[in-house]
């Protein structure tokens, strides 16, 4: 976000003066204190107490995903490390020599649920988080593009996200992966034409109003060409609402990558996600075997429940209106 | 009014006639129909007659004029799997999936709009705030996952409902109803739940938001004053005024719903069509696949037109602006 031409004159992150900003709200120590914008959106996120657990919960759960094969007590997809004879062990049992426990249980194939769960993270992160950044990019690249040029080429957009929008998701996943068919790559293709809509919506919408600004006006007046006032002028200031979006949009990805895995049209199953996990556990909930399906849907629900508590709290933050 | 009317009417054609074209071409470009109709024994005189039997010599283009002419008859193909017609397929499961959803829309309705106008009456009560906090939690956790948890709960370790199937059912007017019997309702009831959370939690805020704007007017100041029971005020009053936006957005649920039963389907093996196109998405059973997506886009498109339509008996200005 650097470079960017500010609305308001705010300190930079250079070493400013010791003077505070005279539109400084006074409830901070007067005078002593210098904020730079990242350290007054720090203090204004720390507001709410449930929205910085969020963010540490969030925070371990990525720690999670990004070392599950050197946390996991056990690699689940490798053949040597597992016994079918320690299938479907309730939670708390241990291996026949007592060596090994299993906190949550195992599954039909002995594979300890804990380290299927951190596996299971990984790939459900990893397909939520891609298909989230690919469509951010895409939906604010196609927004800019609409609100700068405008006529035809906006009409045409809008249009088109207009009539997207107008069913619901799950629909349009669905109509998606029924022609494309299974895959780690049609699964991501299916979740960033679902949400690229959402981004370009959002970005044109802020877009409309930055673009009547003085800064774009003194751009165009300096001759720079229309990419460059794109990306370099207009982009990092509909960032903010951007960045709302793509949180809430990602839990909302993750969600429906589970539930289309779940259903047995998502992810293939030699990328056991979440929703594999639960799904495969289904199979056993009718014989009181729980965990094989609990456990994995309580990791997904703190993973959706954090991300939106996050992004609850950068809407209130980020929100130009309840500046204070 | 008839100008506004023609033309919002030749957009939904148009929008109809744009996803037949994606779905047909969808299905049959990118998936090779020969692979999986035509037995690999065949020689190749009688693998010449079976392309020539289904039409697949055609160029492409005429293929879809074949279908188009024949969709527009209600011919949309024979099921590979089932060997019936397609439509007939659907149609058959159609009164399971609309009783589904009638059933989750009538309990969003009557437990929607209670607790959200109790929130809204009393705001600062604790019972209010965890009904809003539970409402929050109706839109984070992932249907799918819930419905296991439900059956688990009240199947498997209560045992005081049926997990699975449809029940009993009484015919009405050529139609299979399972609500009509005791039998029925124990088993539509889970299903209809898990269905009605998301739409529940949307109920809860949009009736506690209307109520408190409703509680703030002069009107019921004024029934107030007249010496009104509260009872009567919350009733007539405040219930009118604030049943107007929940109907709205109903409305346009309903589509959702039908979409979504796709999950709730698979969970509790309820035999409505979302259960039909997963398992013939799963078997790639074209011919029923792409009458789904047909039949769907279309409910969707004409949902939308009469919601326009609507709005536009109601609302002057929107046929104005829109027969410009």
């Amino acid at each position: 976000m650097n470079g960017e031409p500010t609305k308001t004159p705010e300190p930079n992150a250079t070493p400013a003066p010791a003077s505070a900003e005279p539109a400084q709200p006074a409830r901070l120590a007067p005078a002593t204190v210098v904020e730079t914008p990242f350290q007054r959106f720090l203090s204004e996120y720390c507001e709410s107490k449930i929205a910085v657990v969020a963010f540490f919960v969030f925070l371990a759960i990525l720690f999670v995903a990004v070392f599950a094969p050197v946390i996991s007590p056990q690699n689940p997809y490798d053949l040597g490390q597992i016994d079918i004879m320690d299938g479907r062990l309730a939670p708390g049992d241990t291996t026949f020599d007592g060596a090994t426990t299993y906190w949550l249980g195992t599954d039909d194939q002995g594979r300890d649920m804990v380290s299927a769960i951190f596996y299971g993270l990984r790939i459900s992160l990893a397909v939520g988080a891609l298909s989230g950044v690919i469509a951010l990019m895409l939906g604010a690249i196609v927004g800019l593009t609409a609100a700068y040029f405008g006529g035809k080429i906006e009409a045409a957009i809008m249009r088109l996200v207009d009539l997207q929008l107008s069913f619901p998701a799950i629909l349009v996943a669905l109509m998606l992966l029924a022609i494309l068919g299974k895959g780690v790559d049609k699964i991501i293709i299916a979740l960033v034409i679902v949400q690229w809509a959402y981004y370009a919506r959002t970005v044109r919408a802020s877009a409309l109003v930055e673009r009547e600004r003085e800064y774009i006006a003194a751009a165009k007046a300096l001759g720079l060409s229309s990419w460059r006032i794109l990306l370099r002028h207009l982009l990092p200031n509909v960032l903010p609402p951007l960045i709302v979006v793509g949180t809430v949009q990602i839990a909302s990805a993750i969600a429906l990558e589970a539930t289309l895995s779940f259903l047995g049209i998502g992810l293939p199953i030699t990328e056991p996600s979440l929703g594999l996990l639960i799904a495969n556990g289904f199979d056993y909930m009718l014989t009181g075997k729980y965990w094989i399906s609990f456990f994995p849907g309580i990791a997904l629900l703190v993973t959706i429940v954090s991300i939106n508590l996050i992004g609850d709290q950068l809407r209130d933050v980020l929100n130009p209106r309840l500046r204070r | 009014m008839w100008a506004y009317l023609t033309r919002r009417l030749a957009q939904a054609i148009a929008v109809v006639f744009v996803m037949a074209v994606i779905v047909f071409f969808g299905v049959n470009v990118i998936g090779n129909p020969v692979d999986i109709l035509i037995n690999p024994e065949f020689t190749e005189a009688e693998y010449q007659e079976a392309i020539r039997a289904l039409g697949l010599h055609l160029p492409l283009h005429e293929q879809f004029f074949v279908f188009l002419g024949n969709a527009l008859e209600g011919d949309l193909g024979i099921s590979f799997v089932w060997g019936e017609p397609a439509l007939q397929l659907i149609a058959q499961r159609l009164p399971a999936t609309l009783e589904l959803a009638g059933a989750a829309m009538f309990l969003s309705i009557v437990l929607g709009v209670p607790l959200g106008m109790y929130a809204g009456s009393k705001p600062h009560s604790w019972v209010s705030k965890s009904i809003v906090s539970s409402s929050i939690l109706g839109f984070s956790l992932p249907t799918f996952w819930v419905g296991i948890m439900m059956i688990m709960v009240f199947a498997v370790m209560l045992g005081i409902l049926p997990s699975t199937g449809r029940g009993d059912t009484v015919l009405v007017f050529g139609i299979e109803w399972s609500f009509l019997t005791w039998n029925g309702l124990t088993h539509l009831a889970m299903p209809a739940v898990n269905l009605a959370l998301t739409n529940i939690a949307l109920v809860i805020r949009l009736s506690r938001a209307g109520t408190r704007e409703v509680m703030l007017q002069d009107y019921i100041k004024f029934a107030r004053a007249k010496g009104l029971s509260q009872r009567r005020i919350t009733l007539v009053h405040v219930l009118k005024n604030t049943l107007i936006p929940v109907v709205t957005v109903l409305g346009l649920e309903l589509g959702s719903l039908i979409a979504f039963s796709v999950v709730t389907e698979t969970v509790f093996a309820w035999p409505g069509m979302g259960k039909l196109i997963i398992e013939s998405i799963q078997v790639l059973d074209r011919p029923v696949v792409v009458a789904y997506l047909m039949l769907t886009v279309l409910l969707f498109v004409s949902i939308n037109f009469l919601v326009d339509v609507i709005y536009s008996l109601l609302d002057p200005r929107v046929r104005v602006s829109g027969a410009r």
